[in-house]
């Protein structure tokens, strides 16, 4: 057969054409990264020289050194002792420990909140579906600002100390905040946490050996209301065979203020109420969200079994749900921790507002912003890394 | 023989008729009190419902002060004093802006808000029709609102307040956060390491600090950054911090819309020989861009939300005009109503998207097979 | 490719027509040249203190601090009007003037050694002496300092009166609770809506408050005495020394004007007169002005359009304020005022 010189490249030809370095993938992906490096170590540069020559010529002192120097202010609610000669430092952490006060709180509570209305959105009742949906929308379409001056400006218009609104015997409402009684301390408590802490071991090793047991005979045994009761009851125990000891340290009005019990400030409550609500929308939107993705052949499919309900529950339903859960709401965690930060706009000393006094006393304002910027970034990689840990736990193995 | 008639047959799979005729009763059985735990639910709301109800409509409606003095409303036994917002509700919507120049404020805000209202519509999803309506959008309106031109008194910045602040910033945000976004979430999930880790490391560590500290290194310490004598426009270097913000978080939804795309489509486009630019531009990003419009929409309501945050570097969007406002004395008892108010222009806005996201996912259901 | 190098060619061309550049030039400081480009002052205030820097209803504003904003106004661009006031919180004071925001900060800052020193600033001679004071509710029943332990406090944050009282409660050994708002008119209906106790800040501020904003005057007092040294002074950013200079010597103006008896009224016929310290300061002999970047009027301008420090002082806390003058009077009378020569 005569070859038709007209044809196209014949398999294993080189490429005809331009093959110059330029082209070439490898060389090309080299060439961009090498060019971004540069650009970000130039910019970088640029940036760093700027403001030494800035903070020169406007001669703000630069440095470390202020962490170490005297604050000189007091700071209103703090979980730990501070004094006003306590170091900037110092001040920063207890600007910290605030932070993480009204951050652990308001997660529990919005995760209550927000599972509760999640599931309460899903139920067969009209009533109680409707209900939450409004709490739901609106909530969420309101800015969390907006929610957090709502509530301060309402506890700034309580009652004065005098006229304090009494809920129930010992506890009072009043702008100053929250005062309710709390028990004295006791020796005998020491048991019932160690009871308390049994309690918990024991019903761990009952769920364990229930689920042995049905994996070995099949036999199912219900362990919720068992290992409630040995957590609850234990401790109660405890407490009664010790004489059942409690006396309660009531607040009383002294002066200025109430003193003894204990006190919430307006502000920490108006923060904690207004994160707490906030959030706990967007949680109840994830829940029932992660409820509704199960797909109902699962359940179905599960009742055909004749599996009962709380099995279902447990084994089918939540595992699944969980896995669209989690990610959303260790997110909205997040959020809820950096939401916290709005404390310097109701005076609540967080870890914002006690850093901008900082800044404000010692005029560094680079140093002081970039200790907030890393606290809050070492706490957020914490729980971003726990989540893509989890994820990967959790995660449908694909090709 | 006219035996044509089908023999009604009884099968075991007749079920009885509804207990109750009425319809109204039957729904109330099926969805009120389908159990004894939703039985029992239903009357503890209902009795709640009719006990708060009534006084919450007599308060907000019947009872309320719609205009007139505050001296009307302190009276003793009325309900809610919307004369507040009868007589505050300029400052509250349009900040400091002078009085007589309102009317350029109005206009601005209806054609924007037209403008967005035509965006959403697919109809209108062409880049040639898409691109010439926002930036004859975006003069317009800037042009009515600084003046300086065509016998319009010039209007500085600083004085702009109120609602119209709450868009420009909003409109900037986006508007410069978007294109940023999806060069951040193509640079994550690029093969290259240097630009794949710049990209993680600036997105984690944006994502990880609050807005508030962002406002604050734009507003304190980015000025440092600068050589002397250069200035930015404080309204710019906001905008610019906060499109920043909502870019590392969009980038994070594009890439999960990138991650859906089946890697055929990227292999079949680069044996047609489709370079990496036209291949996102033309097969990538219209796919992944649309199987993560929710989100993307979910993250601009959250950038509307976010405008609120200037009230701590003093810029007067409509939340901090309405404290500000609220500051007076003689009215400063008033603020559940004034916060309501607000609260309400938020909500019409948030509830407005999110239900067009939820339209989106049910169109973009709709051609799909399960 | 092409698109991308003309994207950032377009990023960059917005970018510089949004940006306010100064080409450097001549004998001009940096500031006097940005304030003459702009054609106003921008003067960073109190967000309402009476007495100091205060908006009426139409938005005008009066105060001492706003009067030397119009004074250095008058002396650099002839005219009081062109200023443009940035109300500022406690804490947003700094920060502002650090970074440009404002080109002088006449906001009752007090001048401390950390504040000149460390924060970069520069103040000019104090316009105003005055000292930490309190305001309490009668009903509490606290008459002097001591009684108040235990007390809930209301402050302004980053004030030298935080680390005042701080440091007075302290060395009484006595307890405080302090409650720190930085807005100023919510820092006030904090004390008024019975939040806090006490009211602490510059003795000067809690008149106008006591008058104006208590729903009763009488329930309130305002407890004799100051408790620390308050100079209040005109800043400015450290490393402009020719601005540094206009803000002084404006100051001093309004000393001498009224040391040498030259006042609004009379600053016309003054003009005429055969005092040589006159005849310099209103620059009819000699161009101190020149000196400073100004022309000959500046002075003339500032006693024409504002007044002396007398007037200033007699139009913000004469009545109904009523605060008499004591150590803010001038030196020949017993007082601090005590204009440099003007030669």
């Amino acid at each position: 057969m005569a070859q038709d010189s007209q044809s196209g490249p014949a398999v294993g030809d080189q490429p005809k054409g331009d093959t110059s370095i330029l082209n070439s993938m490898a060389f090309r992906g080299i060439a961009y990264q090498v060019l971004l490096a540069i650009c970000v170590v130039l910019g970088g540069l640029y940036l760093y020289v700027n403001v030494n020559a800035n903070l020169d010529r406007q001669g703000i002192a630069t440095g470390w050194d202020f962490v170490t120097e005297n604050a000189g202010f007091d700071i209103g609610e703090s979980p730990i002792p501070y004094d006003s000669e306590d170091t900037y430092g110092f001040a920063l952490w207890v600007g910290v420990l605030n932070t993480l006060r009204v951050a652990v709180v308001g997660i529990v509570l919005a995760t209550i909140l927000g599972v509760f209305m999640g599931i309460a959105r899903t139920s067969r009742n009209w009533l109680l579906s409707k209900v939450a949906n409004v709490y739901v929308e609106v909530c969420r379409n309101v800015p969390v600002v907006l929610h957090v001056l709502f509530w301060a400006t309402v506890v700034r218009f309580l009652p004065a100390p005098r006229q304090a609104i009494i809920p129930f015997d010992g506890a009072y409402l009043m702008n100053r905040g929250v005062v309710f009684p709390i028990p004295n301390e006791h020796p005998a408590y020491v048991w019932v946490g160690v009871a308390f802490v049994l309690g918990i071991v024991g019903a761990v090793v009952l769920g364990r050996w229930a689920q042995r047991r049905r994996e070995l005979t099949g036999q199912y045994i219900p362990t919720f209301w068992w290992g409630l009761a040995i957590i609850t009851g234990l401790p109660m125990v405890a407490w009664l065979v010790q004489g059942a000891p409690l006396s309660w340290n009531v607040p009383a009005l002294k002066g200025f203020n109430f003193q003894g019990g204990m006190a919430l400030s307006p502000e920490y409550a108006a923060l904690v109420i207004g994160v707490t609500v906030y959030t706990g929308a967007f949680i109840a939107e994830i829940v029932r969200a992660g409820i509704q993705a199960v797909p109902h052949g699962q359940i179905e499919a599960a009742r055909a079994l004749g599996l009962r309900p709380g099995f279902i529950m447990r084994y089918i339903t939540m595992p699944q749900a969980l896995r669209i859960i989690v990610p959303p709401t260790a997110s909205q965690f997040l959020s809820l921790t950096k939401n916290s930060s709005l404390g310097v706009l109701i005076g609540y000393p967080d870890l914002v507002n006690i850093g901008n006094t900082t800044l404000n006393q010692t005029g560094q304002a680079v140093e002081a912003i970039t200790i907030m910027m890393i606290v809050y970034l070492s706490i957020s990689l914490t729980i971003s890394t726990a989540m893509n840990l989890y994820n990967r736990l959790v995660a449908i193995k694909e090709r | 023989m006219n035996e044509t008639a089908t023999p009604v047959t009884k099968t075991r799979h007749t079920e009885p008729p509804p207990i109750e005729k009425v319809p109204a009763l039957r729904w109330m059985r099926e969805n009120l009190f389908n159990s004894p735990l939703n039985s029992m639910i239903t009357v503890i709301l209902g009795l709640g419902l009719v006990f708060a109800l009534p006084d919450f409509i007599n308060w907000s409606l019947f009872n309320s002060v719609w205009s007139g003095d505050h001296e009307a409303c302190r009276v003793d036994g009325v309900g809610a004093c919307w004369a507040v917002v009868g007589e505050k509700h300029r400052p509250m919507l349009f900040g400091v802006y002078p009085y007589e120049e309102h009317w350029r404020l109005i206009v601005a805000l209806i054609i924007y808000l037209s403008v967005i209202a035509a965006t959403l519509t697919p109809m209108f999803w062409k880049i040639k029709i898409l691109v010439p309506l926002w930036v004859g959008n975006l003069a317009v309106c800037l042009t009515l609102m600084w003046g300086g031109i065509l016998g319009l008194a010039p209007i500085d910045t600083s004085q702009w307040g109120g609602l119209p602040l709450t868009m420009v910033l909003f409109t900037g945000t986006v508007v410069f956060g978007s294109p940023l976004a999806v060069l951040l979430a193509l640079g994550r999930r690029s093969h290259l390491p240097g630009i794949k880790s710049v990209c993680v490391v600036f997105i984690e560590s944006l994502r990880g600090v609050p807005l508030i500290t962002i406002l604050f290194v734009a507003v304190n310490v980015f000025p440092l950054f600068l050589p002397e004598g250069l200035e930015f426009d404080k309204l710019l270097r906001v905008m610019a911090g906060m499109a920043i913000f909502f870019a590392c978080y969009q980038a994070e939804v594009i890439r999960g819309g990138l991650q859906a795309i089946p890697r055929g489509q990227i292999e079949a486009a680069e044996a047609l020989g489709l370079g990496y630019w036209q291949l996102m531009r033309r097969i990538v990003l219209p796919q992944a861009l649309r199987i993560c419009l929710p989100g993307l929409v979910n993250h601009i309501i959250a950038a509307f939300k976010n405008t609120s945050f200037v009230l701590i570097i003093g810029l007067f969007d409509i939340l901090t005009a309405t404290t500000a406002v609220m500051e007076d004395p003689v009215w400063r008892i008033f603020f559940v109503e004034a916060y309501l108010f607000v609260a309400l222009i938020y909500f019409c806005f948030c509830f407005a998207l999110s239900k067009y996201s939820q339209l989106v996912e049910r169109w973009l259901s709709e051609g799909r097979r399960f | 490719m092409k698109t991308i190098i003309t994207a950032v060619a377009a990023v960059a061309f917005a970018g510089a027509m949004a940006v306010d550049t100064k080409s450097a030039m001549a004998a001009d400081g940096p500031t006097l040249k940005a304030v003459k480009a702009r054609g106003e002052v921008i003067c960073g205030v109190h967000q309402g203190r009476y007495g100091f820097a205060i908006a009426d209803s139409q938005g005008k504003w009066k105060g001492l601090d706003v009067d030397f904003c119009r004074a250095v106004a008058a002396a650099t661009l002839g005219d009081s009007e062109k200023v443009k006031y940035i109300p500022l919180g406690s804490v947003q004071r700094f920060p502002a003037l650090q970074s440009g925001e404002v080109d002088m900060l006449s906001r009752t800052t007090t001048i401390t050694l950390t504040r000149d020193a460390a924060l970069g600033f520069n103040f000019g001679p104090p316009t105003f002496y005055t000292g930490t004071g309190f305001m309490v509710r009668k009903s509490i029943g606290a008459t002097t300092v001591d009684q108040m332990g235990g007390a809930a406090i209301c402050v302004f944050p980053g004030s030298t009166t935080e680390k005042n009282i701080a440091s007075l409660f302290k060395s009484k050994g006595m307890k405080f609770t302090p409650v720190v708002i930085e807005s100023s008119k919510q820092l006030v209906g904090a004390y008024m809506s019975g939040r806090c106790d006490v009211l602490a800040m510059d003795q000067a501020g809690l008149p106008g408050h006591q008058q104006y904003d208590a729903k009763n005057p009488a329930d309130h007092l305002i407890i004799p005495g100051v408790y620390s040294k308050e100079p209040l002074g005109i800043g400015v950013r450290a490393g402009d020394d020719q601005w540094f200079d206009i803000i002084k010597w404006v100051t001093h103006a309004t000393f001498n004007a009224e040391e040498w008896g030259v006042s609004k009224a009379n600053v016309d016929k003054m003009v005429k007169s055969n005092d040589p310290n006159v005849k310099r300061l209103l620059g009819v002999s000699g161009d101190l002005g020149k000196k400073l970047g100004l022309d000959k009027q500046w002075a003339y301008r500032i006693i024409k359009q504002v007044g002396n420090y007398g007037e200033i002082y007699e139009t913000n806390w004469g009545p109904p304020l009523n605060l008499a003058r004591g150590i803010n009077n001038l030196w020949t009378n017993g007082g601090l005022m005590y204009g440099f020569p003007m030669k």
